[in-house]
C-alpha cells in the first residue's frame, strides 16, 4: 500500500509538466488566492501561482534531496561502520568516539548550524542532513559487523587467505543489506521532515523555487484567508513521510530486524 | 562566509567607511584564526560575547529566555508522558487487536507530521476559528496550551511506540512465565514485572525528547512567537547575529549532554544490573 502511494507521488512529480498545465513559478495577478476549483485544482497562492504545480515540482526537490541524503549517509555510514566493526580495537574506539560526538548534538540544531555556514540552497540542505545522518548508520552497522567478525564463515574465509578487503566486501557487506534497507526506509521519512524544516526556516532552496517546507513558510501569513496554500504542501510532507515510515516498519517486520534510534 | 553580518545590518548601499568601522568594532575584520581564538578566549572566561544588534551579553539573554523554554518543555512533557505511556500500554496489552492497530497507525502518523505544519493547523482551528486560545505570544497558561500540544504530539507517538515495543519484548521473557505460573494477578505481573523491566528504553526516549525541547523547540517557538531559546536562535540566524547563534548552539549542546548524563545515571536506579563503576561492556 505504502509502496503504491509512494510510486504515485514520485510518478506525479516526475510527470509534473504533463499533470499540470501551469508553470510553478508563473505569477498570475488576475487569479490571486483562488479557492481550489476546476481551473486550479488546489487553488492559487497570494501571487496567483498554481498550488498543484508548485506542490508537484516541490516534491521533485524534497523527495530527491531526502533520498540522495539517505543514500550518501548510508554510503559513508556503511564504510565507516564496516571498518570500525571489522578491525575493532583502537580504530574502533577512535571512530566510535567521533560518532558519539556527532550523535550527542541535537540533530536539527546541528543541521541548522551547518546550513548557516554555507550559502543557503539545495546542496546545503543535503550536506546538513548527511553531516548528521551518517553517524547513526555507522553506529548500527558497526554493532552488527562486530557480531559478524567472529562468525564461522568469516573465520573460514580468513583461513583460506582472503584479504581483509575481500572478506569485507564479499562476505560481510552483503549480510548488512537487509539491515541497510530497513534503516533507509526508516530514515528517509525523517529526512523528508528535516528537509522541510530547514526549508521552512529559509535555509533551503531560495525563492521562487518551491519546496514543500518553503511553501508553508511563505504562505503561513495567509493561513486565515487562503488555508489551502498551507494545507496542500503540509499534507504532502505528512503523506510522503508516513509512507516511508510505514515502508520501513514493514521491511523491519519482514526481515525481523530490531533497529532502535 | 555567506551572509556578512555587517552588510545585513547596514544594508548593501552603506558607505564603505561605515562598514569598515562597524567591522572593526565587532571584530569581524580579523582573520578566521584570530576570530576563533578570540571566541575560545571568551568561552574560557565563561562568556558568550555580545549580540551584534542589541550589544547585550548573550549569556544574560540566554538566562532570561531559559525559564520560558523550560516552562514550555515541562508542559509538553506533562501532556506527552502519561498519554504516550497509556497508549503504549493499551497497544501492548491488546496486541494485534483493532485498538492496537489504531494506536499504532496514529503513532506512525504522529511521527510523520512536521510540527511546523501541525502547529499551524492547530493554531488555525483552536485559536483563529474557535478563538479558544491566543494564537501567539508569551505569557500565562493560556499562551502555553497550543505550543505544548504541538510539541507533545510527536513525543506521544514516539513514547507510545517505544513503550509498545519494549513491553512486548518483555512479555515473551521466561520470568514473566514464572510469574504467571506462581499465580500472580494479571495486574501485578504487568505492572511489577513487565513494566519495570521495560522502563529503560522508554526513559531514554523521554529524556531525549525533553533534552531537545530544552534546546528550544526552534520551529514551535518560532510559529507561536514563544520567547524562548528556540526563537532566540532563529532570530540570530536570520539576522546573522553569530554570537547569539553560537551561544545558543553551545548552551543547547551542553544541556543535551547533561540530560543524557542524567538519563544514563537513572539507568542504575531503574535496573540495578546496570553498574556504574565496573566496566560491564
Amino acid at each position: 500500500m505504502s509502496v503504491l502511494v509512494l510510486s504515485l507521488i514520485v510518478l506525479l512529480s516526475i510527470f509534473a509538466p504533463v499533470v499540470s498545465r501551469y508553470s510553478p513559478d508563473r505569477i498570475d495577478l488576475d487569479s490571486l488566492k483562488m479557492r481550489p476549483g476546476a481551473e486550479h485544482l488546489l487553488g492559487t497562492d497570494n501571487k496567483g501561482r498554481d498550488i498543484l504545480s508548485r506542490v508537484l515540482y516541490g516534491g521533485r526537490i524534497s523527495i530527491s534531496i531526502a533520498i540522495s541524503a539517505a543514500v550518501i549517509s548510508m554510503g559513508i555510514g556503511l564504510s565507516v561502520g564496516l571498518i570500525s566493526g571489522y578491525f575493532a580495537g583502537r580504530i574502533d574506539t577512535f571512530i566510535m568516539a567521533f560518532v558519539d560526538l556527532v550523535l550527542s548534538f541535537p540533530s536539527l540544531l546541528l543541521a541548522i548550524g551547518i546550513s548557516i555556514l554555507l550559502p543557503p540552497g539545495l546542496y546545503t540542505v543535503m550536506i546538513a542532513i548527511v553531516a548528521v545522518g551518517w553517524a547513526s548508520f555507522a553506529r548500527i552497522i558497526r554493532g552488527y559487523v562486530l557480531t559478524l567478525r567472529n562468525a564461522r564463515y568469516v573465520e573460514a574465509a580468513r583461513a583460506l587467505g582472503c584479504s581483509n578487503r575481500r572478506i569485507l566486501l564479499t562476505h560481510v557487506m552483503p549480510q548488512c543489506i537487509p539491515l541497510l534497507l530497513v534503516m533507509m526506509g526508516m530514515k528517509i521519512g525523517g529526512y523528508i521532515i528535516t528537509e522541510a524544516s530547514l526549508s521552512f526556516l529559509g535555509l533551503g532552496a531560495q525563492p521562487p523555487t518551491a519546496t514543500w517546507g518553503s511553501m508553508i513558510n511563505a504562505n503561513r501569513t495567509y493561513i486565515t484567508s487562503a488555508p489551502w496554500t498551507v494545507f496542500a504542501p503540509g499534507f504532502m510532507i505528512a503523506l510522503t513521510s508516513l509512507c516511508f515510515n510505514v515502508l520501513g516498519d514493514s521491511l523491519r517486520d519482514k526481515y525481523g530486524i530490531k533497529v532502535r534510534g | 562566509m555567506p551572509g556578512d553580518p555587517v552588510l545585513t545590518m547596514v544594508g548593501e548601499r552603506a558607505q564603505p567607511e561605515v562598514i569598515k568601522r562597524i567591522r572593526t568594532e565587532l571584530g569581524t575584520d580579523r582573520n578566521l584564526a584570530g576570530q576563533y581564538l578570540g571566541y575560545v578566549n571568551l568561552l574560557l572566561h565563561g562568556e558568550f560575547g555580545r549580540s551584534y544588534y542589541t550589544n547585550r551579553k548573550v549569556f544574560d539573554d540566554l538566562l532570561l529566555k531559559f525559564p520560558n523554554t523550560l516552562r514550555l518543555a515541562a508542559c509538553a512533557m506533562v501532556i506527552a508522558v502519561p498519554f504516550g505511556l497509556m497508549f503504549g500500554l493499551i497497544s501492548a496489552l491488546k496486541r494485534d487487536t483493532w485498538a492496537d492497530r489504531l494506536i499504532s497507525s496514529i503513532s506512525v502518523l504522529g511521527l510523520s507530521v512536521p510540527v511546523f505544519w501541525s502547529g499551524l493547523v492547530i493554531m488555525l482551528f483552536l485559536s483563529l476559528e474557535l478563538k479558544l486560545f491566543p494564537p501567539s505570544g508569551t505569557g500565562d497558561m493560556r499562551f502555553l496550551v497550543l505550543p505544548s500540544i504541538t510539541l507533545a504530539l510527536p513525543a506521544i507517538a514516539a513514547i507510545s511506540r517505544m513503550t509498545r515495543t519494549s513491553l512486548i519484548e518483555i512479555f515473551d521473557m521466561p520470568f514473566v512465565k514464572t510469574a504467571k505460573a506462581k499465580g500472580l494477578s494479571e495486574f501485578k505481573i504487568n505492572i511489577v514485572h513487565v513494566f519495570r523491566n521495560a522502563l529503560i528504553p522508554i526513559v531514554t526516549v523521554i529524556g531525549l525528547d525533553f533534552a531537545s525541547y530544552l534546546n528550544g523547540a526552534v520551529l514551535t517557538e518560532t510559529i507561536f512567537g514563544w520567547d524562548g531559546i528556540g526563537r532566540f536562535t532563529m532570530e540570530g540566524i536570520i539576522k546573522r547575529d553569530y554570537p547569539v547563534v553560537m551561544g545558543c548552539v553551545i548552551a543547547g549542546t551542553i544541556m543535551f549532554v547533561l540530560i543524557n548524563l542524567v538519563v544514563d545515571l537513572l539507568y542504575h536506579y531503574l535496573d540495578p544490573r546496570v553498574r556504574l563503576h565496573e566496566n560491564s561492556r
